[in-house]
């Protein structure tokens, strides 16, 4: 593996599923009644977050204390550009605090590459910009794996504001590792201009791709996106896009629901299809932890 | 002065005498009995006029200042640049345009012909005194917004229009604002995988095409600034078989590179030094580009030289300044794209890079061909040499190169302005 996990592309298949099966082993520790391993222990892995963002901060540092790191949580809102001290110089602080891996979010994309260039631990990316999200991506794989067994040949539908998401980006690159077929659903105008170069299919149409589908997976639509003529309104796209009763139905019995959170109830997914047991969704936090584990685990050699 | 052993355009060696700043004789075997200079065989240019610099005096002297970039500028073999008007404050009145003309006298390194500005503080709304500029001791003539676009139709068409009167010419930054809201590089394959906002093709394009049809209308000349795409160069092409009075600038890293360096690079993907505005687009452009400027439907190569300091470029993409230095390098950087490759010989290099933009500059102490009487403004290349690109070694201020590492062929070995040295054995004089 990698020292760095920035991508998704970074990962071959052999190292996407060691984290998976790996995850698969330390979710035996999370049903224990004590959750900690020793693993880590004298480690320092400090979450960098640039962006709001409780919910993946809480998992990595769920993750990294069970494996009994030290957890510094550098919370640094807004750009570092306008707190007056810039990426660079906050990387140099990490680097003298001694910082074994660093856990990047971040609102530029690219910005954990940056980072990697000025510290010596790991880079984890935990979101940057419009770009990647590699451990959602990994979460989501588990998530599948748990519920369907293998993802060889297994039919994923993304579905949404594919343009601006980095749940996306990484997911169609290691589905596409793992061998699932992935076809992207969107209005067209929240498709990047060159989606026909990436490794999966492209459809305007969900009603037509739903029945064909193992997974469905419902992305975010950003509020900002509404006044920014990418659709005419809220109701036009759920109506076109959102996953609701009736588009529910037309799903194959075994299929599942997936959503990386934190969702627009009513918008791109309706109430009772999140809440069916079809749904993945509350799994996928659990899972986000057991995965987050795992690449920790990997990428600072710990052992178990 | 007396130049021996050099090749004018790449031709037989020959022999220039220099008296009192302009060239005496032409012919081997002269003699004088004052300073020689042994060319060794390089090759004769008429000194390189620029006819898009970045000095960033006044405002921004951390990045560069006239005295710098002008020898940057000899360094690279120019005798000329013209010096972009956003400036701190900015170029858009006499003052400013006379303070920078006036900085440019005492450096000595090169003629500097600031540019004014098309609008007041470049903010697109209201005409800046053109006239008072063109009339000024630094009789301006060339007037741009550069970095920032004359979007609005009906302020570009009155622009043209004015300037007809002291035979200025309008330099357009293609670039519609709201089609590249937020961009950052060049709207494709690369920018879809690495989630960078694209900056589409067509927003350049549609500015060119808009005031191509403008410039025919009122009958005027119109400069269209560091063209980037494929689509730009049709447009353009297509204007001139018109006839109409439209030239065009390219820059020598939109010759050499492309997108692909935001995803890999030695340094990395997302490396800001490969940030710049137009941005590098892709191998079909480049292509394009390269054919366009062979066959004079782009008449100029500009560098664009933009300095900023290190702390402007080391951040993450979306923070850092957009820009290249490019003066040292703008002559090696054409031989390896055009003259190596068999498009251009030493006289088209000479046209594009000397006589055509002084002429759209209107410059008229430069960019004449060496010749008897002609001012001895010359530059002296060695195309077999090869350099390694050490941005420590430039006179320019700033660092911000795209070519840190890259072996790229020739010299400059000395340049004269109007008979002094400003560079001699590659060293500033």
């Amino acid at each position: 593996m990698n020292k760095h996990l920035i991508s998704a592309a970074d990962l071959t298949k052999d190292d996407a599923l060691l984290i998976l099966d790996t995850a698969e082993e330390l979710a035996r520790v999370s049903e224990r009644s004590i959750k900690k391993l020793p693993t880590l222990r004298g480690r320092t892995v400090v979450n960098l977050f640039f962006e709001d963002s409780t919910r993946t901060r809480i998992s990595f540092e769920a993750a990294a204390k069970r494996l009994s790191a030290d957890v510094i949580n550098f919370s640094a809102k807004g750009s570092s550009v306008s707190k007056g001290e810039s990426l660079k110089d906050t990387a140099l602080t990490l680097e003298a605090m001694g910082a074994d891996a660093v856990v990047i979010r971040h609102g530029a994309s690219g910005a954990p590459h940056r980072l990697a260039n000025w510290v010596r631990g790991s880079v984890v990316n935990a979101g940057d910009g419009t770009h990647e999200h590699p451990t959602q991506a990994l979460l989501d794989a588990f998530s599948m794996r748990r519920r369907l067994g293998s993802l060889e040949g297994r039919k994923v539908t993304i579905v949404g504001d594919v343009l601006h998401s980095r749940v996306a980006r990484s997911n169609v690159l290691l589905l596409s590792t793992l061998g699932a077929d992935v076809t992207l659903v969107a209005p067209p105008t929240l498709l990047p201009v060159s989606v026909d170069t990436w490794p999966c299919a492209v459809s305007y149409d969900l009603d037509a791709v739903l029945p064909k589908s193992d997974v469905v997976m419902m992305l975010r639509v950003q509020k900002e996106r509404m006044n920014a003529a990418y659709f005419p309104s809220e109701r036009e796209y759920s109506r076109r896009y959102g996953l609701d009763r009736e588009r529910f139905a037309k799903l194959p019995e075994e299929a599942i629901v997936m959503h990386p959170g934190p969702m627009n109830r009513g918008m791109e997914i309706a109430a009772e299809v999140a809440d069916s047991p079809r749904s993945t969704i509350v799994e996928q936090v659990a899972n986000g932890v057991t995965t987050r584990m795992a690449v920790l685990y990997l990428l600072l050699g710990g052992e178990i | 002065m007396l130049i021996r052993n050099v090749r004018v355009l790449g031709g037989e060696p020959t022999d220039i005498l220099i008296e009192d700043g302009v060239i005496t004789a032409l012919g081997p075997g002269l003699e004088t009995t004052g300073e020689v200079v042994d060319g060794q065989g390089a090759i004769a240019l008429p000194g390189l006029v620029d006819l898009h610099t970045h000095l960033r005096e006044p405002g921004r002297e951390d990045a560069e200042t006239v005295r710098t970039g002008t020898q940057s500028a000899a360094r690279g073999g120019y005798t000329a640049v013209h010096a972009m008007a956003n400036t701190m404050p900015v170029a858009d009145t006499a003052g400013v345009v006379e303070q920078v003309w006036r900085l440019g006298q005492e450096s000595g390194y090169c003629d500097v012909q600031p540019v004014g500005a098309v609008t007041v503080g470049l903010e697109g709304r209201q005409l800046a005194e053109l006239g008072a500029m063109a009339d000024s001791a630094a009789r301006v003539r060339v007037f741009s917004d550069d970095g920032k676009c004359v979007d609005d139709a009906v302020l570009m068409r009155r622009a043209l229009e004015y300037v007809k009167a002291f035979d200025g010419v309008v330099a357009q930054h293609a670039q519609e604002p709201k089609l590249t809201a937020g961009a950052q590089m060049n709207e494709g394959v690369v920018s879809g995988r690495l989630g960078l906002a694209g900056w589409p093709a067509v927003a350049e394009e549609a500015i060119i095409a808009r005031d191509c049809l403008l410039a025919a209308h009122v009958g005027s000349r119109l400069h269209v600034c560091h063209v980037s795409t494929a689509g730009s160069v049709e447009i353009i092409r297509w204007a001139k078989s018109k006839g109409w009075n439209v030239t065009a600038e390219v820059t020598p890293h939109h010759l050499l590179l492309t997108d692909e360096l935001v995803e890999e690079s030695p340094n990395g993907p997302y490396n800001p030094i490969y940030k710049v505005n137009p941005p590098l687009r892709t191998h079909e452009d480049v292509a394009a580009l390269r054919e366009a400027l062979a066959d004079g439907t782009i008449d100029v190569v500009a560098t664009d030289h933009a300095p900023h300091p290190v702390e402007d470029k080391e951040t993450e993409w979306a923070a850092a300044a957009m820009g290249m230095i490019g003066l040292e390098t703008a002559l090696s950087v054409v031989q390896e794209a055009m003259v190596d490759t068999g498009l251009l010989d030493w006289a088209g290099v000479a046209e594009r890079m000397s006589a055509a933009p002084a002429r759209i500059g209107r410059l008229s102490g430069h960019g004449r061909p060496l010749e008897v009487g002609a001012p001895a403004n010359i530059v002296l290349y060695d195309p077999t040499a090869r350099t390694e690109i050490h941005p420590a070694q430039f006179a320019s201020k700033s660092r911000n190169t795209p070519y840190e590492g890259l072996s790229l062929p020739g010299k400059v070995v000395a340049t004269f302005l109007r008979g002094k040295p400003t560079v001699l054995e590659g060293k500033l004089a």
